[in-house]
């Protein structure tokens, strides 16, 4: 059997529909441990990346410190905390914000340093204070590229939160972790496959924001990130 | 932490180490390998490129662990899965960055390369890749930073990787362990780096250096 006819079959029993521990009891417990993590980052990520962009130094540390960012492996800094600090929310809280911050940070930092210099001219002519430069005009045209910051975010903690249930974090990672521990492929490729098709939804949530927020004047310029 | 337990344990620390660098740099490898003419396809014939970057930008969506539990009807628990699994993601972050770096070649070489009457085929090998060269190491880097720190995930699935000391250190409660494990991916990765820092200076004689 392959993979997506196991997926298949877990997935459409009815019995993995009701009760504790539930298809669409893990799946809502999968967004909740991912909002509350991407909403954290952007906090923190969107106005230090609008703050460097606009100073324009220092920029090219902070995109390579968070290149080198990607060498820390997620399982690694989960299970240290567990030992650390044992079963708190701060355990699975805090690495998801570490890895949810660099590629917001980055994407932030970039699209604002990367604002047309004439562009900054005309709106300080204009009288713009420095505030009303970031807001009105700086972060508006670097939105296309933090909204690609964000997904990628999302997109690793969607992903990480799976790996989290290896330290008992509930969400889809559950299926998995207790079927590989049972030796049942059903639940293991089922939980897989709601997994992939979360992070698709994710995908096409970004789309369609990117749609809604983006100015007009912006589109059909967007970068790939 | 315990020092005493690292000599005691090298043989095991050698071993992980060599097990981590091969499911981290040999992905990154073969979709290179794989990326070069992919990217030089949609670099050549733009209405190619919008349908890969999408097939692209959907396959870096699907979680490791996903994709590792996926190829296990195919290739069982080894290496193999996770060698194929890292070098689909692999390819996600290579692919973009060859045909970026075709692309930034300016028109204007190209066309000096035309009028000195180089063929496509010589145009692209002596001209269009040298210089592209700096932008798909860029991607390559990516791709063999974060295939290291991903091949540890393997070890959730029993492929052996440093993952074995996180595991084992939770299990023991041990934290000398995932310190070693931690440091060791992270420096492994940082040396895969600094060699493709290497590679391209070595390789873009002509750059300007700071």
């Amino acid at each position: 059997m392959s993979f997506f006819s196991w997926a298949w079959d877990w997935i459409t029993q009815p019995a993995n529909w009701h009760g504790t521990g539930s298809i669409p009891q893990q799946l809502l417990a999968h967004l909740g441990y991912s909002a509350l993590p991407l909403i954290i980052a952007a906090v923190i990520a969107i106005p230090s990346g609008a703050l460097i962009g606009h100073r324009g130094r220092g920029a090219t540390a902070v995109i390579n410190a968070a290149n080198a960012w990607r060498a820390i492996p997620t399982l690694g800094l989960l299970v240290l905390l567990v030992v650390w600090l044992g079963f708190t929310p701060l355990t699975w809280l805090l690495p998801l914000v570490v890895l949810a911050v660099p590629p917001i940070l980055v994407n932030t930092c970039e699209g604002v340093a990367g604002v047309d210099p004439d562009v900054r001219d005309a709106a300080r002519g204009m009288g713009m204070t420095a505030w009303q430069q970031v807001l009105r005009v700086e972060l508006p045209i670097a939105l296309p590229l933090i909204l690609v910051g964000l997904r990628t975010s999302a997109i690793f903690v969607v992903a990480t939160a799976t790996i989290a249930a290896y330290i008992g974090l509930g969400g889809l990672g559950r299926f998995i972790i207790d079927g590989l521990a049972s030796n049942a492929y059903g639940p293991v490729a089922g939980g897989a496959l709601l997994v992939v098709i979360l992070a698709v939804l994710v995908l096409a949530l970004f789309a369609g924001l990117s749609w809604l927020l983006v100015p007009a004047g912006l589109r059909g310029r967007r970068r790939q990130g | 932490m315990m020092w005493s337990w690292i000599p005691s344990n090298w043989q095991l620390i050698w071993q992980l180490t060599r097990e981590n660098a091969y499911l981290g740099v040999v992905p990154a490898l073969i979709g290179l390998v794989i990326s070069l003419p992919v990217g030089i396809i949609a670099a050549r014939w733009r209405w190619f490129y919008p349908p890969v970057l999408t097939v692209i930008n959907v396959i870096y969506a699907v979680p490791s662990l996903a994709l590792f539990i996926a190829l296990i009807p195919a290739f069982g628990l080894t290496d193999t899965n996770v060698v194929i699994a890292l070098t689909v993601f692999s390819l996600c972050v290579i692919v973009p960055n060859v045909v970026a770096g075709l692309r930034s070649v300016p028109d204007s070489v190209r066309q000096a390369a035309t009028a000195m009457g180089y063929g496509p085929l010589r145009r692209l090998a002596t001209v269009e890749l040298p210089l592209a060269v700096p932008v798909i190491i860029g991607g390559l880097r990516v791709g063999v930073v974060s295939g290291i720190s991903l091949a540890s995930v393997g070890q959730l699935i029993g492929v052996s990787s440093l993952g074995y000391l996180f595991i084992d250190g939770l299990q023991r409660s041990f934290p000398t362990e995932i310190y070693v494990g931690l440091v060791l991916v992270i420096v492994l990765a940082l040396a895969c780096d600094l060699v493709l820092v290497a590679v391209k200076r070595v390789l873009t004689p002509w750059a300007v250096r700071s």
